[in-house]
């Protein structure tokens, strides 16, 4: 029965560090949090609800702590940083199509932000080879929902990587 | 009728008056080591229509026209000066990661293909601005290949 208990101790230990080490971290996951309500609100040919969560997205970005990572994760992070502030910026205060060339952009940054960080979730990444010459975007979800078209052509695109 | 004639002379002072406050110059006589034209190998008919286009409103160096001696024209270019260098500074373009030399090369090629670059503004007086079709076209193919390139 101990015995019992101690190996369930330790499955218990192995799996939360594991988790935690896969996990990203804190702040990294509330920029994609705002990343994919922007995705959502284009998905929805929603501009004004685009550009909120493209400022929400610009103090996200702004709260990110380097502190942990190795020296060339943190330039290579805060290049990413950046560089997606600048096109949040624009996001938060343009017309929707304007909003979809930025959101190209970002999505590219953030996928590079992933590869650093890591996440907690499963995320797919899709991609749409009819806009502006074909375009990728992540999503939370395996089922493909258009945030370039929104309506226009809501299933463009398919999964062409999974990222866990 | 009077009332006409006093809205008038206070215009007419207002206008007079402004002629006097002075605009900030954006001017420079050298070309900096990281100029887009000196880091990058640029053909020369790419250079021109890029100075003559763009480099007023998006460098440290703005050949000014006439009308920057009468004000409220010179406010509205210092204006565009200072937010378009804010955007795109090909003066200082090698100082940008080239994450971000992608994104604006990504930018300048929308701009000029959805025609919002040039402002209209400036098109207006500027007619040299103004691209061609065969001009969009050899721009964007250049732009296209040094974002490749990258
Ligand atoms: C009369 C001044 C003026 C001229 C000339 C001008 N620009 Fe701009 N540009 C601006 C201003 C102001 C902004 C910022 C506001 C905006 O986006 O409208 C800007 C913004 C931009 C941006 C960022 C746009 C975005 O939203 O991503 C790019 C790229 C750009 N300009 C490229 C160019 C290019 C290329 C040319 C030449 C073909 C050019 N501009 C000529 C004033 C100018």
């Amino acid at each position: 029965m101990k015995k019992l208990k101690m190996s369930m101790a330790a499955m218990l230990l192995l799996v939360v560090s594991f988790a935690n080490a896969q996990s990203g971290d804190v702040k990294s996951e509330a920029i994609l949090s705002d990343y994919f309500s922007l995705k959502d609100a284009l998905v929805g040919d929603d501009a004004k609800k685009a550009a909120q969560s493209g400022t929400k997205l610009v103090a996200a970005l702004k709260a990110f702590d380097l502190s942990k990572y190795s020296k060339e994760d943190k330039k290579e992070l805060a290049d990413i940083i950046e560089a997606a502030t600048e096109h949040a910026e624009h996001i938060a205060k343009s017309a929707i199509d304007h909003q979809r060339e930025h959101f190209k952009m970002l999505s590219k940054d953030i996928t590079d932000m992933v590869a650093i960080t890591g996440t907690k979730n499963t995320l797919y990444e899709q991609f749409c080879p009819m806009y502006d010459k074909g375009s990728a975007w992540l999503s939370t979800s395996k089922e493909v929902r258009n945030p370039y078209y929104g309506s226009g052509m809501l299933k463009c695109g398919k999964v062409q990587k999974t990222i866990q | 009728m009077r009332i006409v004639k006093t809205i008038a002379i206070i215009l007419l002072v207002a206008f007079v008056g402004i002629q006097f406050i002075p605009t900030e110059r954006n001017q420079s006589s050298i070309v900096p080591a990281t100029d887009f034209m000196r880091v990058n190998n640029v053909p020369e008919t790419i250079q021109k229509k890029l100075q003559v286009s763009c480099y007023d409103c998006h460098s440290n160096n703005t050949q000014y026209p006439w009308y920057n001696k009468i004000q409220p024209a010179a406010w509205f270019l210092e204006d565009h000066i200072k937010e378009g260098k804010a955007e795109l500074n090909f003066s200082e373009w090698d100082s940008l990661s080239n994450r971000r030399k992608k994104s604006k090369l990504r930018s300048i090629i929308k701009q000029i293909e959805s025609g919002e670059m040039p402002l209209h503004s400036y098109t207006l007086i500027h007619k040299d601005a103004i691209f061609t079709k065969e001009e969009v076209v050899e721009m964007n193919k250049f732009i296209t290949q040094l974002k490749d390139s990258l």
